[in-house]
């Protein structure tokens, strides 16, 4: 959030024309921290919330802040066909592998085999890599970042802001309560130090090897994976058609 | 044409396209839909349509996003509309709940099928008049209009974003397959008759002091700021103060949520809409409503023909009802009669309201009500009084 708010003032953009739409989610709440215009929506449906302001209103830059379970379960298919559209909105995906707000059930982004509230014997299911469900639905530009990557993690939101089309940040962030106590990550700060220690920043690397498995040493990707310039959407306009 | 868009003249429309067409004139610019028969011809026409008018037209996923396109559309100030029917309606619920709490405008058109679920596609029905107003979770208060013609679908359509402006709610145009899809002579008046209210708008020299949802007219209607005016407002579906921050006390709930639903009532007499005839010497009245009062009208005047003292009311508007102008037939009147193409819906809102004797002629859907099944519930009534008819 706080390089969220930082690439606001350095990114030339009138705060006034600033949106920011969220769903709901210990994330989604985000939308009533900023001082900009700012909408908290219902489950699952930021994005399209998103989606009708923009194109109601090209000038304002919106930007999406929401969680893996907001954006990726039950709004997983706004989420494809936005970026699918390439609408030219901006969205940072709070990935925290867990519902946090509701008490740390199993998300779309829970690793196999990690504990939650619903899944306390270890999560029998494949998460999403969400970085290469992006860059297939067609997203112009896709990264990943986590907490303690704030340089890359600013620069990349500023260069959201101006990138046209869908552009898409995943952030893992540590969810001590929800997520981290059960599965052996004490503190927030230890859930960073992990990061720390396991993230390779990896720009360019086969999006398919981005998924994230927390119980072994393997590496945990970090970077910028997608950069193109597919054709943002634009709404049918007279000239197309004569 | 003018560069509005407006179709000024005489035309032959389906229901669905004079709806379309109601839109554009009401300076709608945003479509957000699902195609779903039979109310898919106003996505088709306006996605003809918007491009020479710069309207956005943008079919989305599902209807659950729809409604959160018109939603988001709607905060940057768009007139925005989205059509859909039964399925997709109970799809949209959420976020017309939303659309309550954040009190922005919007027009949602229902061309109902036949249902339950998947129910009859291209058939008609009337069986979501309660969904309309009670389907969403919650209290709450909207408007909803039920259209018997294609000249109505216009009409209404351009009345439906004056009220939803006027009041900041959604409101539902509640049609069924036999108006959306009948042809019949639409007359499309000059733009400068066209009369389009103005929402309320926040004061742009005092922004620093605006509060988003401080309603300070009798009316209960605080004025609207969009995104991107540097009002800096936030809207939320959660319980919020004046500022539109949330609040989670039970004080602030009671407020908000009284305050939106009084805000319908203490405007009900401005939003109701009834049509009435035959009523002079009645001693029965046939209520109905959508197509199903063309069948109604059919019969009542039947019936007039046979000597019986008869009227007829039809509901404009379903939501708010009308309540005052039933109570007030019924000092006058024996008996109701209720048609419609549900097992019984409006019956109950009627039964509800006076001390009479109901009776419902119902069908769940499928076909237009034949007007003989009202005549001879009309007759049966007038020989003996109460009855229930199925
Ligand atoms: C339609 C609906 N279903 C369920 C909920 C309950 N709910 C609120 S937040 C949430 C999960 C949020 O998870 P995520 O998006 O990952 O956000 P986090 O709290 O982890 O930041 C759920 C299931 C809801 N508000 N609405
Ligand atoms: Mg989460």
């Amino acid at each position: 959030m706080r390089c969220y708010a930082q690439a606001i003032l350095d990114s030339g953009i009138p705060q006034d024309n600033h949106v920011v739409v969220s769903g709901i989610g210990c994330s989604g709440r985000v939308a009533g921290y900023m001082k900009i215009d700012s909408y908290h929506t219902t489950h699952g449906r930021a994005i399209p919330f998103a989606v009708g302001l923009k194109l109601a209103n090209p000038e304002l830059t919106v930007t999406v802040f929401s969680g893996d379970g907001d954006l990726a379960a039950i709004g997983g298919n706004h989420l494809i066909h936005a970026a699918r559209r390439n609408v030219d909105i901006s969205v940072i995906c709070a990935n925290n592998f867990n519902y946090g707000m509701t008490g740390g059930q199993l998300g779309p982004t829970t690793p196999f085999g990690a504990r939650t509230t619903t899944s306390p014997y270890g999560s029998p299911e494949l998460p999403f890599n969400l970085p290469y469900l992006l860059a297939a639905s067609g997203a112009n530009f896709v990264a990943r970042w986590t907490t303690i990557h704030v340089r890359q993690l600013k620069r990349d939101i500023l260069y959201m802001f101006s990138k046209p089309g869908f552009s898409f940040v995943e952030v893992l962030v540590p969810c001590p309560v929800g997520f981290g106590k059960m599965n052996f990550i004490d503190e927030g700060l230890d859930e960073m130090l992990l990061y720390k220690e396991r993230c390779v920043i990896a720009d360019g690397i086969p999006i398919d090897e981005l998924g994230i498995d927390l119980r072994t040493d393997q590496p945990i990707y970090v970077g910028r994976f997608i950069d193109r310039d597919l054709a943002p959407y634009r709404p049918v306009r007279l000239e197309d058609i004569e | 044409m003018t560069s509005s868009g407006v179709l000024t003249g005489k035309h032959f429309f389906q229901g669905d396209e004079a709806c379309a067409e109601g839109a554009i004139a009401a300076g709608c610019r945003f479509f957000g839909g699902y195609p779903i028969t039979p109310s898919t011809e106003i996505a088709e026409r306006l996605a003809h349509r918007f491009p020479e008018i710069g309207g956005v037209f943008i079919q989305m996923e599902d209807e659950m996003g729809s409604m959160a396109a018109v939603l988001g559309a709607s905060a940057a100030g768009a007139r925005a509309m989205t059509a859909t029917s039964g399925p997709g309606f109970s799809l949209m619920m959420e976020n017309i709940g939303l659309a309550v709490m954040m009190e922005l405008p919007c027009v949602v058109v229902n061309v109902q099928r036949g249902s339950p679920s998947t129910g009859l596609p291209t058939l008609p029905g009337q069986s979501e008049v309660m969904q309309a107003r009670w389907g969403s979770h919650g209290d709450y208060g909207l408007a909803a209009f039920s259209p018997w013609s294609p000249q109505e679908m216009f009409d209404l359509t351009i009345h439906s974003f004056n009220v939803a402006d006027r009041y900041r709610i959604p409101i539902l145009l509640m049609a069924d397959e036999v108006v959306g899809h009948m042809v019949e002579r639409v007359v499309i008046p000059r733009e400068d008759q066209i009369t389009r209210w103005e929402r309320k708008r926040p004061d742009p020299n005092n922004k620093d002091a605006f509060e988003p949802f401080l309603a300070e007219d009798p009316d209960l209607v605080p004025p609207l700021a969009y995104a991107g005016e540097g009002y800096r407002v936030h809207f939320t579906g959660l319980t919020h103060d004046e500022l539109g921050y949330p609040d989670m006390s039970a004080e602030t709930h009671h407020r908000l949520v009284t305050r939106l639903v009084e805000k319908i009532n203490y405007n009900s007499e401005k939003i109701v809409q009834t049509e009435d005839h035959f009523m002079d010497d009645a001693r029965i009245v046939v209520v109905s409503y959508g197509s199903t009062a063309r069948s109604a009208r059919r019969a009542v005047k039947d019936a007039r023909q046979e000597g019986i003292p008869v009227g007829f009311l039809r509901l404009v508007s379903l939501w708010p009802f009308p309540t005052n102008q039933i109570r007030e037939l019924a000092d006058h009147v024996d008996s109701f009669i209720v048609a419609e193409m549900n097992l019984g819906q409006m019956a109950l809102e009627v039964e509800r309201h006076v001390r009479r004797p109901v009776t419902g002629v119902h069908h769940a859907g499928g076909a237009m009500m034949a007007p003989d099944r009202i005549l001879d519930a009309i007759r049966e009534v007038a020989n003996t009084g109460y009855t229930h008819l199925r």
